[in-house]
């Protein structure tokens, strides 16, 4: 549902349905709306028998990247007499999305039981669940609901009083949107500064504590009991007939320049357009957006028009010119600048940058200086292609994936909107620049 | 990069009332050490238990100091110099005292186009602070612009120390200073 809003009637409620009802926070609240029935279940199955039933239903992973979840849990080898991990990716911190906060402070048990799930299906008897330190609120619900389903035995030494262990524990990030890489954030459990590791090996093979591991977001978890409870025919169904590569609901985070912020639940192939206007309420009155960045500030902007013309699955992303990823969508009217919206994320990723590749230390750097110099009203005409090459430089060179985040809002801002860089450059507009962030 | 609010970025916390020349007295003693010994059980390496630990630390002194690393160290069988590493390294972590009331703002772009820059100018007003990571001159207020709090559709998410507030607007800003006085 719409959190704080009603749901709208074109919603699908899997992952929502108790959001703002305090009393499915309980562990027997959560029991009476039938929790806990598919982890009883899946204790009884063969892990291998989970990791089939995840793969046929088509689950993609919902962090940004939409690997298929059940292909990921295939690659961790049961009884390979190694300890297994599994991390749950709780840190968030992707501008735009705010769904697995809604998913910790509402339903914690459904995220404990999809990780007590998850944990059995790759061999692991241990899981961490890697929840930002920002999040104060779904910390305390997370270990209130982690107490309560270890003293009545859900999980534990004797999970379901099956003879398993599942152990599962918070572990609270200081500070740093980069931990939501997952190898950086395996180096923040271990003790150390949050940098993203080369790869291979990969975690499978060699993850946390150089043990064979798996990372998953909170609501990829969150959706596995739901498709044990209803099957994979049930998952798969909720996708558009011409493309089975898309299944099951997701839930969009909506923010920036809307009638109705909130995250809204609906079914893969749901037409972007009705979203926008018809369940999220369109503009803010008197006003006309113009650009969204549908998927966190990672991805491409797009116009509306472009938009209007989307839907909303993995694919149906990629042919409007932009990507699914974490479905945080920012939505940004005519009353903004683009150049300065721009210029304010290229801060965030100089920010949030770890430093390690030149390219990305650099290159966020630089972007960001020449944006700002831009939005202050002293750019030079060169300073657009300067951009331009300076992203080329940033994309596909380092360790991960943030230094080519930030050459992406650049680009594409620059390519869509690029009247409003040269009107700051030609007529010398001057908007006022962010001012210092700690 | 990553860095605290002392670190670059033209911003200096100034150390209002610390507690530099104070002997230090232990944190992890009695009660703390059997939390931390159940910290420390949770995983398969001591080290791991540095971010808990740190945390432990800062929720008692207010701050990370250095004798607090030095005894973190200690207890995890690691050196202080590492402990430092890790923690200029995540922004959380105060490595100089702050105000009584540390306040922090979101300013990324899904709060700004929502007018997250009048939130901290009211906050930059009200609290007699003036300038962002300058302690306010009777010690109770530090405000800070943050980077994304991930609550981006209840713009403006501001924290005050552990409480997070949703939808501030520079309307709100004095109700929400009267509970922090
Ligand atoms: C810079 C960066 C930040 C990321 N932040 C997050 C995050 O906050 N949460 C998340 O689930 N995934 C994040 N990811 C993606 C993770 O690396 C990983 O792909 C994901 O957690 C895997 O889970 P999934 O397969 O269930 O999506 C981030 C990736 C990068 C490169
Ligand atoms: S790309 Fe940037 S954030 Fe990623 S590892 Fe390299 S320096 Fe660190
Ligand atoms: S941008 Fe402010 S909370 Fe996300």
């Amino acid at each position: 549902m719409g959190y704080p809003h009603q749901p709208h009637p074109r919603e699908t409620l899997v992952l929502s349905k108790h959001f703002g009802d305090a009393e499915a926070r309980t562990l027997d609240g959560w029991k009476k709306r039938g929790g806990y029935k598919a982890l009883e279940m899946a204790l009884g199955m063969d892990p291998v028998a989970i990791q089939n039933v995840v793969k046929e239903s088509g689950l993609r992973g919902r962090g940004g990247a939409g690997f298929p979840t059940g292909l990921k849990w295939s690659f961790m080898k049961i009884g390979d007499g190694k300890p297994h991990y599994l991390c749950c990716n709780a840190d968030e911190s992707e501008p735009g999305t705010f769904k697995d906060r809604e998913i910790m402070r509402w339903t914690p048990h459904a995220l404990i039981e999809g990780v007590a799930i998850g944990a059995y299906a790759i061999g692991a008897e241990t899981a961490y669940i890697y929840i930002r330190g920002e999040f104060t609120e779904p910390i305390q619900r997370m270990e209130a609901a982690l107490a309560e389903a270890r003293a009545a035995g859900v999980i534990g030494k004797n999970a379901m009083g099956t003879g398993k262990t599942i152990d599962i524990w918070v572990h609270k990030g200081a500070g740093a949107y980069i931990c939501g890489e997952e190898t950086a954030l395996m180096n923040s459990i271990e003790g150390r500064r949050g940098n993203p590791r080369i790869k291979p090996p990969f975690p499978a093979v060699a993850g946390l504590f150089g043990k064979p591991t798996t990372i998953n977001n909170v609501e990829t978890l969150a959706a596995v009991p739901h498709i044990l409870n209803n099957g994979a025919d049930w998952y798969k169904k909720m996708s558009r007939p011409d493309n089975p590569k898309s299944t099951g609901t997701k839930l969009w985070s909506v923010c920036g320049n809307i009638a109705r912020p909130g995250n809204y639940e609906v079914e893969m192939g749901f037409p972007f357009g009705e979203f926008l206007h018809e369940v999220c309420g369109g503009a803010l009155p008197g006003r006309t957006i113009k650009a969204i960045i549908p998927g966190g500030s990672s991805v491409p902007i797009i116009t509306l028009e472009e938009a209007e013309r989307g839907v909303m699955d993995y694919e149906g992303m990629v042919s409007v010119g932009t990507m699914l990823g974490s479905a945080g969508c920012i939505v940004i009217d005519s009353a903004q600048s683009m150049p300065k919206q721009i210029a304010r994320l290229a801060r965030f990723y100089a920010h949030e940058s770890c430093a390690q590749c030149t390219q990305c230390r650099e290159g966020t750097a630089w972007t960001t200086k020449i944006l700002e110099r831009i939005v202050a009203g002293d750019g030079t005409a060169e300073d657009l292609d300067t951009l331009l090459d300076i992203g080329e430089s940033m994309t596909g060179k380092t360790i991960c994936v943030l230094s080519d985040s930030c050459a992406t809002p650049v680009s594409s801002g620059l390519q869509k909107f690029r009247h409003e860089f040269e009107a700051l450059i030609t007529r010398k507009t001057v908007h006022a620049v962010p001012t210092v962030v700690a | 990069m990553s860095h605290g609010p002392s670190a670059s970025g033209g911003a200096v916390l100034k150390a209002s009332h610390g507690h530099h020349d104070e002997p230090y007295v232990p944190v992890f003693t009695g009660d703390m050490r059997t939390k931390l010994d159940e910290l420390i059980a949770r995983y398969p390496t001591t080290q791991a238990a540095l971010l808990p630990a740190l945390w432990m630390l800062q929720d008692a002194r207010g701050w990370v100091s250095e004798p607090g690393m030095a005894e973190v160290a200690s207890l995890l069988d690691i050196t202080p110099a590492y402990v430092k590493g890790v923690v200029t390294f995540y922004t959380m972590y105060h490595q100089h005292p702050v105000g009584k009331y540390f306040i922090q703002v979101c300013t990324t772009s899904p709060c700004n186009v929502c007018g997250a820059e009048d939130v901290v100018k009211a906050f930059l007003d009200k609290t007699g602070c003036g300038e962002l990571g300058v302690t306010s001159d009777d010690g109770r207020y530090t405000v800070i612009e943050v980077e994304c709090l991930g609550a981006c559709g209840f713009a403006t998410p501001v924290m005050v120390n552990s409480d997070f507030l949703e939808s501030i607007s520079p309307d709100t800003v004095p109700d929400v200073l009267k509970k922090y006085q």
